[in-house]
């Protein structure tokens, strides 16, 4: 070991944030299944109760043995539209309650599948389900919601997008008083993974095992440093540089995750090799782009700074791990990001210039906030924007998008904590209504239709 | 488990002297130690084995800060798989 190694590390922690985002526990709850509601949920709480009950435990006891800071403990479950459907009820609060009381007793921060895949259709459960997310989101604190309404091979629900687009309109009016601020738990994607470490599109997916440990990584603080001193050459050095970083951060996810793992008595599944920001200094992303040599995240060369920033964080990680999944790339959650916040604020960044970012790193549209009297069907339409970039692309997109109740463009809003706080950005004043209102199905793309 | 030890601040008498016999009395045996004098920052690394330690990894970080605090160094004591995992393929 030479001293220049071990200073390199020590800075990493110490100074440049290296941290790991979440140890995420994926529980199936497929066998907690029953026509009654009370007993379901009985089983529910006691099955992540049994297994997640030492988690954040054992999150605290590796920070301590290993000295990596571990910011979130999380648990994703089934989704509950897949077990709720056999219970004898129209209404399925009791079952995001169920996963709140879980949560806390677990001592986790956010529990992650409170969530339907409908790419291809909608069953009585599915509706139920997304019937009551308004409710689960504003009357609960830790249950995260998703809903999967596209993939590349089903192609693009349109219908389910339709409904979305008003339930994310009833969330911002149940959570008015908070600046909407429930939206922020619901991620409307268009191929989800199954093994997602992150909140708030976590769940654990139907081909998963019983249980199951996730680590998510993070690290822009430790690129943009490692940028910082090879300033002026070129852009083959720069991708280079990324890669040799995000294979050292991805190293200690793959240590962090199998120490979880082997502690927990639970297999290992995954390290998301994602570039997670926070609102807080030195951890943007944004900012990686402007050290390239933007002048504000959202200038024309955006995108193709962050489609080299995306593929030189998987190249790198790809080698330091054994089984690499999730999101995995970079994260581009506008109120979430100082450097976001900034180039937002300034107009450096619009919605369209995100979406066209989107095309190219691992999310979609993450985190915008839209004036409150953005309608239903406008916000339908984003989100089949996104479904068709991901679902053309063969990768995932996601929009979390909150239309925040009584702001207008230009507003500031603070959502608080690692939510963050973010300028509300105007949204085109053209319809889309009619487009909106045909419903049916997209069908899958031609690329799709592979042996 | 191994651990690397770091120990950096300005050069002074008894700074080895302090920190092993710290290690000593805690039965942590000490495997290899560099040590250097960087732009007048005394500089030091130590790789020790604390299979044998007769205290817990967190008592004895607090134990090395008293020391860095006192002597005005700065002390960090990591993991040695963490360094590994990292640097080598």
């Amino acid at each position: 070991m030479n001293q220049h190694e071990v200073i390199e590390t020590l800075k990493m922690i110490q100074e440049e944030k290296l941290d790991i985002r979440t140890i995420t526990m994926g529980i199936s709850l497929r066998d907690c299944a029953d026509e009654s509601v009370k007993k379901s949920c009985g089983r529910i709480r006691d099955k992540i109760g049994r297994l997640a009950g030492r988690l954040a435990a054992v999150g605290d006891e590796i920070e301590e043995s290993y000295g990596v800071p571990i910011i979130n403990k999380r648990i994703s479950v089934t989704p509950i539209s897949i077990v709720a459907e056999s219970s004898a009820t129209e209404d399925y609060f009791p079952f995001a309650r169920a996963l709140e009381e879980a949560a806390r007793d677990a001592d986790v921060n956010f529990i992650g599948g409170f969530s339907a895949l409908v790419q291809k259709g909608m069953t009585p459960g599915d509706r139920k389900l997304m019937n009551a997310i308004p409710r689960a989101l504003s009357e609960t604190e830790r249950v995260c919601s998703s809903v999967n309404v596209a993939t590349s091979r089903s192609g693009i629900n349109m219908d389910g997008i339709r409904l979305m687009g008003s339930i994310i309109k009833d969330i911002a009016a149940a959570t008015k008083d908070r600046e909407s601020v429930g939206c922020a738990k619901l991620v409307v994607f268009a191929n989800a993974p199954d093994d997602n470490p992150f909140m708030a599109g976590a769940f654990h997916g139907i081909g998963e095992a019983e249980a199951v440990i996730n680590v998510g990584i993070s690290g822009p603080g430790v690129i943009k440093s490692a940028l910082e001193k090879i300033k002026g050459s070129d852009l083959e050095t720069v991708a280079e540089t990324i890669k040799r970083t995000s294979f050292k951060i991805t190293r200690v996810g793959q240590l962090v995750a199998r120490e979880a793992a082997r502690r927990l008595g639970i297999p290992f599944g995954i390290v998301d090799v994602s570039l997670a920001p926070t609102p807080f200094v030195g951890d943007s992303v944004a900012y990686i782009l402007e050290e390239m040599g933007l002048e504000r995240c959202g200038a024309p060369g955006s995108t193709a700074a962050l489609m080299l920033l995306n593929d030189a964080v998987k190249k790198g990680g790809l080698m330091a791990s054994s089984f690499v999944g999730g999101l995995s790339g970079a994260f581009i959650p506008v109120s979430e990001d100082l450097g976001m916040i900034e180039a937002a604020e300034q107009g450096a960044l619009s919605i369209e210039k995100l979406e066209a970012m989107t095309a190219v790193c691992s999310v979609g549209l993450d985190m915008i906030a839209v004036p409150g009297d953005t309608d239903a069907d406008t916000i339908a339409a984003i989100i089949a924007d996104e479904a068709a970039i991901g679902v053309a692309n063969n990768k995932t997109t996601a929009v979390r998008i909150i239309p925040v109740f009584g702001k207008k463009a230009g507003d500031f809003v603070e959502f608080g904590g690692l939510l963050g706080r973010a300028p509300v950005m105007p949204v085109s004043r053209f319809g889309s209504s009619v487009f909106i209102g045909r419903g049916g199905r997209i069908p899958a793309p031609l690329q799709s239709y592979r042996n | 488990m191994k651990a690397i030890i770091t120990v950096v601040g300005k050069d002074r008498v008894g700074i080895i002297a302090a920190v092993s016999a710290k290690l000593a009395a805690n039965s942590v045996n000490i495997l290899d130690i560099s040590q250097t004098i960087m732009h007048d920052n005394f500089t030091m690394m130590m790789s020790v084995d604390l299979a044998g330690s007769s205290v817990s990894l967190k008592e004895l970080k607090l134990q090395l800060a008293e020391i860095g605090n006192a002597m005005g160094l700065v002390i960090n004591m990591y993991n040695e798989e963490l360094f590994n995992s990292m640097h080598r393929v």
